[in-house]
C-alpha cells in the first residue's frame, strides 16, 4: 500500500492541540503535580507521593473523614432529590395539556426556574426561609412549627432539598413531556380498544416510551446534584456544623480556606474520577438500552 | 358479532353547528351485514377514517345513531363496544412479549389466567405467531406486528366487528398479498364482520365482497366489485375505479340517442325524463369502446398515443377538447392520426349532475 506521506497535516492539528493543552492537559497535570506534594506557603513544596490519596480513603484521618462524610452526604442528597424529582416530573408531564394555547403557557412557566442563576436561586430561598423576614420561615414559625435552617440540621436539609426540587423538577418534566409528545395517537386509541385502564396505559405505553428521556433526566440530575455547590453554599454555607457540606463545598474549604493545595488536588482528582466512572456507567446503560442482545437461537 | 346500522350518522370536527358543506362525514344511513367483508374505498380526506372511528367509538358523532344488532350504542365508550381495530401503523406494547401483547386485552378485562393462556395459544396458532410467543414484540417485522395488532382484536371472543384502517401501508408488497389472503381466510373461518379502509382499489376489490365508495364525505355507492365496475352510480366511482378510469364526456341525450360533439351514439335504453338544467354526461369504460378505422358513421377522434399494458392496449384519444380512452382490439393496427370509435351500447351510461340515470327499456 502506497500511502501519501504529508507532514503538513501536523500543522493543521497543531492549533487544536495547543488549545487543548492549555485548557485541559496543563491544568490537569498541575493538579496531578500538586496532589503529590505538600506546601507550607511561601511557594515551598515537599514531595509526598501517594500520601494524600491514602489519607483520603482512610476514614480515621482528618482528610479522609471529612471527604468520606461529605461524599456520603452528597450521595444521600442525590438519592433524595432523584427520588422526588423523577416521579414528580413524570406526574407534572402527564398532567400537562396535550395541545392548545395552554401548552405554550405551561412550557414557559416550567422553564422559568431553569433560567434563574444558581446563586440567585440560593438567595431567593435564603431570604424566603428566614424566620424573621422570610415568607416561608415567618409563616411556619407562626403556625407553631419551629423552623430554622441556620440552627437545625433537619430544617437545613429540608430547605436545600426543597430548593433543588423547585429549581430542577421542571427539567425532568420538560424531558418527559417531550417523550410523551412523541407517542402517536394510535397507541392511545388501541389501548382504549384493548380496554386498558389509566394505570395500564401508563405502564404499557407511556413509561416505555419515556424510557430514554428518563435515563437522560436521571443522568443530568445526578451529575448536577453530585457537583452541587452554589445553592447550599448561599443558603446554609455548609452548616449547621458540617451537616450540609457536600463534596464541592469541602473541596473549596480545603483548597481556599486552608490553602492545603496538595490535599485539595488529591480530593479533586478522586472527585473527578467518581464523576467519570458514573458517566461511563450511565452512557453504557443508555446506549445498550433498547438494543438488547439478539434472540437466543434454538429456543424456537 | 353483530349487524351494524348507521342511522342518519354525520360528523363535523368543528361541532354540530358547522356549515353542512364542512362536515367530514355527511349524513349517511346504511347497514353492515353480520359476517360481511366490507371495504371503505376513497381518496385521502374523503371521510372514510372518520366513519371508521365513529363506529369504533374513538370519535363521537355530531349527529345520528349507531346500532349494533338494533341496540343504540352511540353513547358507549370504545371499551364497551366490542370492536377491534387495526391501525395504519402497527401498535404494539414495546415492553411486552408477543404472548403478553395478545393477552393484554383479556387481562384488562379480568379474564381468568387459564382462559387467557388457552385463548392466546389458539389465536397465535391461527396467525402463525406461535414460534414467536416468548419473543419481545418490538423486534419483529412490520407484518408480524400488524398480525399482533390483529390478534389483540381476535383474542376477545365477544368482538362484534374488526375495523382495519389502511393496515397494509407499511408492509412490503410481496407480504401484502400473503397478509391479505390471511385476512380473507380468517374472515371465512371466523364469520366476523370486517370493515377495511383503503385508498387502493386493488386492495378493496380483492378483499371485500361489498365495496363502499366514499367521496367528499358522502357514501356514493356500495356494491359488489362487479357492480361498481359495470354500473357506477356516480361519475366519481366510474373514474376512481378501473385503470384507466371511466370516460366521462358531456353530451346531449334525447330518447335513445346521445350526441357527443354533435355525433349520435346509440343507447340501449330510453332517457326521456332527464332533469332540465342538469349537467348531462355520458360515461363509458375504455373496455367497451373500440378503436376502428375511420368511417363516416363513427365518431372520429384524434389519436394521441397508445399505451400497451401487456394484455391489452389502450388508445389515448381526443374528441374535440375532451380526453378519451378506448381499447385497441387485438391485432388492429392504427391507420393514421384519426380513428373511429365503436361504442358498446349496453355499457354506455347517462349521468345527470354526476348521478346515474336509469333509463326505461
Amino acid at each position: 500500500m502506497d500511502k501519501t506521506i504529508n507532514q503538513k497535516a501536523w500543522f493543521l492539528v497543531l492549533p487544536v492541540f495547543l488549545v487543548v493543552a492549555f485548557s485541559a492537559i496543563l491544568p490537569l497535570m498541575t493538579v496531578v503535580n500538586y496532589s503529590m506534594q505538600d506546601t507550607f506557603g511561601n511557594n515551598q513544596f515537599f514531595w509526598n507521593g501517594v500520601g494524600w490519596f491514602k489519607e483520603l480513603l482512610d476514614p480515621s484521618t482528618d482528610l479522609g473523614g471529612r471527604f468520606l462524610a461529605s461524599l456520603g452526604r452528597n450521595l444521600l442528597f442525590s438519592a433524595i432529590i432523584l427520588a422526588i424529582e423523577v416521579p414528580l416530573g413524570i406526574v407534572v408531564a402527564l398532567s400537562m395539556p396535550r395541545d392548545g394555547w395552554s401548552v405554550a403557557a405551561c412550557l414557559v412557566i416550567l422553564a422559568l426556574p431553569l433560567l434563574i442563576p444558581w446563586n440567585v436561586v440560593g438567595t431567593i430561598w435564603q431570604i424566603f426561609g428566614r424566620p424573621d423576614i422570610g415568607l416561608l420561615g415567618y409563616t411556619l414559625n407562626n403556625l407553631g412549627i419551629n423552623y430554622n435552617y441556620v440552627s437545625n440540621e433537619v430544617d437545613a436539609w429540608a430547605t436545600v432539598i426543597v430548593m433543588d426540587v423547585w429549581h430542577w423538577t421542571s427539567l425532568v418534566a420538560l424531558l418527559c413531556y417531550a417523550g410523551l409528545k412523541s407517542i402517536p395517537d394510535a397507541y392511545y386509541q388501541a389501548a382504549q380498544i384493548d380496554g386498558a385502564s389509566r394505570w395500564a396505559v401508563f405502564k404499557a405505553i407511556q413509561l416505555p416510551k419515556m424510557n430514554r428521556v428518563l435515563l437522560i433526566a436521571v443522568l443530568l440530575r445526578f451529575m448536577d446534584s453530585f457537583m452541587i455547590y452554589t445553592e447550599p453554599f448561599v443558603v446554609t454555607g455548609g452548616g449547621p456544623g458540617n451537616s450540609t457540606t457536600f463534596v464541592s463545598i469541602e473541596l473549596v474549604k480545603i483548597a481556599l480556606g486552608q490553602f492545603d493545595l496538595g490535599k485539595a488536588a488529591a480530593l479533586s482528582l478522586v472527585y473527578n474520577l467518581i464523576i467519570l466512572i458514573v458517566c461511563w456507567v450511565f452512557y453504557t446503560v443508555m446506549t445498550n438500552a433498547g438494543n438488547e442482545r439478539p434472540a437466543k437461537q434454538g429456543v424456537e | 358479532m353483530a349487524r351494524i346500522d348507521l342511522v342518519d350518522l354525520a360528523h363535523a370536527y368543528g361541532g354540530n353547528d358547522a356549515a353542512p358543506e364542512s362536515f367530514a362525514l355527511k349524513p349517511v344511513t346504511m347497514t353492515w351485514r353480520q359476517g360481511g367483508a366490507y371495504a371503505l374505498l376513497g381518496p385521502s380526506g374523503c371521510g372514510k377514517t372518520t366513519l371508521l372511528n365513529l363506529i369504533s367509538g374513538i370519535v363521537t358523532p355530531s349527529r345520528g345513531k349507531i346500532l349494533f344488532d338494533g341496540a343504540d350504542i352511540t353513547p358507549l365508550s370504545t371499551q364497551k363496544r366490542n370492536i377491534a381495530q387495526v391501525f395504519q401503523f402497527p401498535v404494539i406494547y414495546d415492553t411486552m412479549t408477543v404472548g403478553q401483547n395478545l393477552a393484554f386485552p383479556l387481562k384488562n378485562r379480568g379474564v381468568p389466567k387459564v382462559e387467557i393462556d388457552a385463548r392466546v395459544r389458539q389465536i397465535a396458532d391461527l396467525l402463525d405467531l406461535t414460534p414467536h410467543l416468548d419473543r419481545k414484540a418490538t423486534r419483529l417485522t412490520a407484518d408480524a406486528k400488524q398480525k399482533i395488532s390483529l390478534g389483540r382484536g381476535l383474542v376477545r371472543s365477544d368482538v362484534a366487528a374488526i375495523l382495519f384502517d389502511e393496515p397494509l401501508t407499511v408492509i412490503d408488497p410481496e407480504l401484502k398479498w400473503q397478509l391479505r389472503s390471511k385476512l380473507k381466510a380468517l374472515h371465512r373461518d371466523l364469520d366476523l364482520t370486517m370493515i377495511y379502509v383503503t385508498h387502493d382499489q386493488t386492495e378493496a376489490l380483492t378483499f371485500a365482497d361489498t365495496v363502499v365508495v366514499m367521496h367528499d364525505g358522502r357514501v356514493v355507492q356500495s356494491g359488489t366489485p362487479a357492480e361498481l365496475f359495470d354500473k357506477p352510480a356516480h361519475t366519481f366511482v366510474g373514474y376512481f375505479i378501473g385503470s384507466p378510469g371511466m370516460n366521462i364526456v358531456p353530451a346531449e341525450v334525447r330518447g335513445r340517442e346521445a350526441r357527443i360533439s354533435g355525433h349520435p351514439i346509440a343507447l340501449n335504453r330510453s332517457y326521456d325524463a332527464l332533469p332540465s338544467g342538469a349537467k348531462i354526461e355520458v360515461g363509458v369504460r375504455p373496455e367497451f369502446v373500440d378503436v376502428a378505422a375511420p368511417e363516416p358513421g363513427l365518431l372520429s377522434a384524434n389519436i394521441e398515443r397508445i399505451d400497451d399494458l401487456g394484455r391489452v392496449r389502450f388508445a389515448r384519444v381526443r374528441i374535440g377538447d375532451a380526453k378519451f380512452n378506448a381499447r385497441v382490439p387485438p391485432g388492429f393496427s392504427i391507420p393514421g392520426d384519426t380513428a373511429g370509435l365503436v361504442f358498446d351500447p349496453s355499457h354506455v351510461h347517462v349521468y345527470a349532475d354526476s348521478r346515474l340515470v336509469e333509463g326505461t327499456a
